[in-house]
């Protein structure tokens, strides 16, 4: 390995036509010419202002402690800042200027340093480049015959090819071993439940009210007007003890009114809805985002996630994008108080498309 | 070491260095590694740099996301919020949630401390990707380095996860609604996916498991394997020494830059610092994922408009691109091959990525080790092929911004979904034609210029009365940058030792054909000697 580029040069060349040997190979397809150039050498050392000029030198030197003496600076006033912008109790704005004076402290800290050392090897330090010989990954023929007689050895020592049965049920007892470990993976999650029964019911039944999202409070179909569209959720929802974002993620609605000469209903489900309002999933049958907006006009409505879109006026069925089946529909009716009421709960599955699904 | 090695008689007069370094060379035998390190020789080049900016960037990942620990709590217990920041007050969330607030607005310096661990993730990320990007189109990744470019790719797969993970941590409306795709793609999977969702959430979704299950992932299993590759990756960067661009006196045998001791270690230990400055100003100023705007996570809220982090956004788009309809009921089953027409294309796309050096050893036949980078354009085809491979990722990447894209500019949503489906699908083979025709163009005209010098710009008038532009000849090392490349020929078909010609070598002339039919070999003396004589 030699320092100096003027005396690497000599060494490089002379060492490389053996070096090419030990690099020998199949060259494959390439072209190796008869008539290429020959490397030239290394370029002349070239000395830089600094290695030249002492004046120059000089002020270097004095950039690279300026710059160390300013990182220095910069951790004091990110402590001091720490102290001087305490975060007062409900002051989004304390926490803005905390985060921000802390954070230029020690952006000057790191900065500091980073641009010092920087500047000191470009300038100051000797220039001079290492050259170093590469060898072969492979190692010497010599180490390869070493390893293989290693293992040759090993073998026959262990008899690890010749008896075969032993080797053989090593090899089956080490595949079945991990299997165990594998089986634990079931307990990842509820022992006594099964996705496929889950996944096809909802919180909704036959008399439950529509509620408002997220407040809870019942619908009255009077007070959905022609043109509105209502959150929903079923009433009962935000009382859960437990599960309750499990459930509202099936379970959420939308509730919309058309002028009912807009809608165009399928005999079996012309009574699904009542007086023009119709409720459906909000749950994309894609792969799940809500549903949410919705366009009155066109009576469309668009997933923000991969842009599906769905005809509230044809059952959602779907006019673009990614997913297939239409939102499946929630059907509904009026309770004797005038409340809106599921008459039963969805008769298909919501949500993203599963295998067992059909 | 000269210091450690010499001992001096007069113990007293010997500097505390001197002895500390004698005390632990005793100990450990350090010397003999900083012996052979020291003074060994890194090529510089600015792409060099890249994969150092993901190293430094993932050193303020582990530090600051070890100083999160202490205030995070990965639980999805419900609580209510009540911290400082008023407008959330009293709102049910999870203590993953009000946790990740607590360190944004009641620890002096944690948000701070948050936004470096974000911003220096996204960098993490983007420095993997342009690092992968500059040793593919170098050919960095030939012999003896396919096996680093495997574990590169497997770290960039691992940074992918880990920002993933780390994105779901704080159960914000956001990061619920990316595990919300998640939990709908797993779903679409056929045979497993029901059941692999609902192992993975703990019963149903969301559920009260996953946040707790991610952050196992988040700061033990992955870290720990990257960690664990970076070493490696690292290790085999020193044993086969870095590559380095053609250069006078730089030779296939030997690896020339300046010594790690001092120049480098000053170069790239000061550049670490920069590298950590900039996340830091960066942090200090620019706020990321602001989830106090975001609310909770809950099913049901719209959240229009909303991005994932930057590199999830291929698979995002991805799944926008599939035109309507793509799921069928068969065998009483459902085929969503609206999600596995996406997840299959993106696995064929990576596979080709990790599978690229083995191919192109496979068409060469090339059984010697490279350890000069090439420059792209004496590489037409393979460059060629990694702009196809760019531009289809972008295609995927833009189609993930593709609201954003129609309301920006008016268009319709529609319109600008079947543009990219175009951009994903042709696009490819655009970037791939023009690239080469570029490469080829640029090789050329590094021969016209070894050729006949470069031109001076100045015009002088020949006594016969005719104008020449008068030509600058090269001097030899800078002809030596533009000569010193090899070139490939087509293979051509040979019978094997039995007399066959096998199939394997027939689809292997054709992609030899394909790869290298357009070659330009470099100027040779000789050509060089006659065109001298040829022109003035
Ligand atoms: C490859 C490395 C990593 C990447 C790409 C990454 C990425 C992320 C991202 C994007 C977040 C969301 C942060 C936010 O709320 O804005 C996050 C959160 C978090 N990360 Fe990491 N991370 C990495 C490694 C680590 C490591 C090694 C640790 C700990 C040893 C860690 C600890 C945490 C913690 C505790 C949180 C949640 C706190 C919070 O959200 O504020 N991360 N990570
Ligand atoms: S989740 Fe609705 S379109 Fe993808």
């Amino acid at each position: 390995m030699a320092q100096d580029d003027h005396s690497g040069t000599e060494l490089a060349a002379a060492d490389s036509s053996h070096a090419v040997q030990e690099f020998a190979g199949s060259t494959g397809t390439a072209v190796i010419p008869h008539d290429a150039f020959e490397n030239p050498g290394f370029e002349p050392h070239r000395p830089r202002v600094t290695d030249e000029d002492p004046r120059r030198e000089k002020r270097a030197q004095r950039t690279v402690y300026t710059l160390f003496y300013l990182s220095i600076l910069g951790s004091v006033w990110a402590i001091a800042a720490y102290m001087l912008f305490p975060i007062e109790s409900n002051d989004v704005g304390a926490v803005r200027l905390n985060n921000m004076f802390i954070g230029l402290g020690a952006t000057l800290a790191l900065l500091g340093i980073g641009f010092g050392a920087v500047h000191w090897g470009k300038t100051l330090m000797t220039s001079a480049e290492s050259i170093d010989i590469r060898h072969p990954i492979s190692g010497s023929e010599a180490t390869q015959q070493g390893a293989v007689e290693v293992f040759r050895q090993a073998d026959e020592e262990s008899g690890f090819s010749r008896r075969t049965v032993i080797r053989n049920s090593l090899i089956g007892a080490l595949l079945a071993f991990p299997l165990p470990a594998v089986v634990l993976f079931r307990g990842f999650a509820p022992q006594d439940q099964i996705p496929v029964e889950l996944l096809s019911h909802t919180m909704w039944a036959k008399g439950t009210r529509l509620a408002l999202d997220p407040s809870g409070v019942p619908i009255r179909a009077a007070d959905v007007t022609i043109g509105s569209a209502f959150h929903v959720i079923p009433e009962g929802l935000i009382d859960l003890e437990h599960g309750k974002l499990e459930e509202k993620a099936k379970a959420a609605v939308l509730l919309m009114r058309l002028d009912p000469s807009e809608l165009n209903e399928t005999p079996d489900r012309a009574s699904w809805s009542y007086d023009g309002i119709v409720a459906y999933s909000k749950i994309c049958t894609h792969v799940g985002c809500p549903v949410a907006l919705y366009e009155q006009h066109t009576h469309h409505l668009l997933c923000p996630c991969h842009q599906s879109q769905f005809d509230v006026a044809n059952h959602c069925e779907v006019i673009f994008g990614p997913a297939k089946r239409p939102l499946p529909q929630l059907p509904i009716a009026v309770d004797d108080e005038g409340y809106l009421i599921a008459q039963s709960d969805f008769t298909e599955p919501v949500g993203p498309s599963f295998w067992e699904r059909h | 070491m000269s210091t450690a090695t010499t001992r001096s008689t007069t113990p007293a007069k010997r500097s505390f260095t001197a002895g500390a370094s004698e005390y632990i060379n005793d100990r450990t035998g350090i010397a003999v590694a900083i012996k052979g390190l020291g003074r060994k020789a890194f090529p510089d080049h600015w792409s060099f740099l890249l994969g150092e900016v993901a190293l430094f960037s993932f050193i303020v990942v582990l530090i600051s996301g070890t100083f999160l620990t202490f205030f995070f709590q990965a639980s999805m217990a419900e609580v209510h919020y009540d911290g400082s920041y008023v407008p959330l007050k009293g709102v049910e969330m999870s203590v993953a949630m009000a946790s990740t607030l607590d360190i944004s607005f009641d620890i002096r310096g944690g948000l701070f401390v948050r936004q470096m661990h974000h911003w220096a993730a996204l960098l993490f990320v983007a420095a993997i990707g342009l690092h992968m990007l500059r040793v593919f189109f170098t050919g960095a990744f030939r012999k003896p380095r396919e096996i680093n470019w495997v574990f590169g790719f497997i770290l960039f797969i691992l940074a992918m996860a880990e920002g993933f993970t780390g994105y779901s941590l704080p159960d914000d409306l956001l990061s619920g609604n990316g595990l919300r795709i998640i939990d709908g793609m797993i779903k679409g999977i056929p045979l497993i996916g029901t059941w692999t969702s609902f192992l993975l959430f703990g019963g149903e979704f969301p559920g009260t498991a996953i946040v707790g299950r991610l952050y196992t992932l988040h700061i033990l299993l992955l870290p720990a394997l990257v960690v664990a590759l970076i070493a490696v990756h690292v290790g085999y960067v020193f044993i086969h020494k870095h590559t380095q661009f053609a250069g006078p006196g730089r030779e296939p045998t030997n690896s020339v830059g300046p010594p790690i001791l001092p120049i480098y270690a000053a170069k790239a230990g000061g550049f670490m610092f920069l590298i950590w400055g900039v996340i830091s100003l960066i942090a200090a100023l620019f706020t990321i994922n602001p989830i106090w705007n975001y609310g909770p996570y809950d099913p049901s809220p719209v959240s229009a408009g909303t991005q994932p982090d930057w590199y999830i956004g291929f698979a995002d788009g991805a799944l926008r691109l599939i035109p309507p309809g793509w799921e069928f009921v068969w065998l009483d089953r459902t085929w969503s091959f609206n999600i596995l027409v996406p997840l299959v294309a993106i696995g064929i796309f990576i596979g080709l990525v990790v599978a690229y050096p083995f191919i192109e050893a496979w068409i060469k036949g090339d059984k010697r080790e490279h350890h000069i980078a090439d420059r792209p354009r004496n590489a037409p085809t393979r460059t060629a092929i990694g702009a196809a491979g760019v531009t289809f990722y972008a295609g995927l990447w833009a189609a993930a911004a593709s609201d954003l894209l129609a309301t920006h500019f008016s268009l319709t949503m529609e319109g600008v979904i079947h543009a990219l489906q175009a951009t994903v699908i042709v696009g490819p083979f655009i970037a791939y034609f023009i690239t080469k025709r570029v490469c080829l163009a640029l090789q050329k005209k590094d021969r016209e210029i070894v050729l006949h010098g470069y031109e001076s710009g100045r015009i002088v008038k020949l006594p016969g009365g005719e104008f020449i532009e008068v030509h600058q000849p090269l001097d030899e090392y800078e002809r030596w940058r533009l000569v010193s490349y090899e070139s490939y020929q087509p293979l051509m078909i040979r019978p094997n030792a039995r007399g066959k010609i096998t199939l394997g070598q027939r689809v292997r002339a054709s992609f030899s054909r394909w790869f290298f039919e357009d070659r330009i070999a470099p100027v040779s003396k000789g050509e060089l000697e006659s065109g001298h004589d040829g022109h003035h």
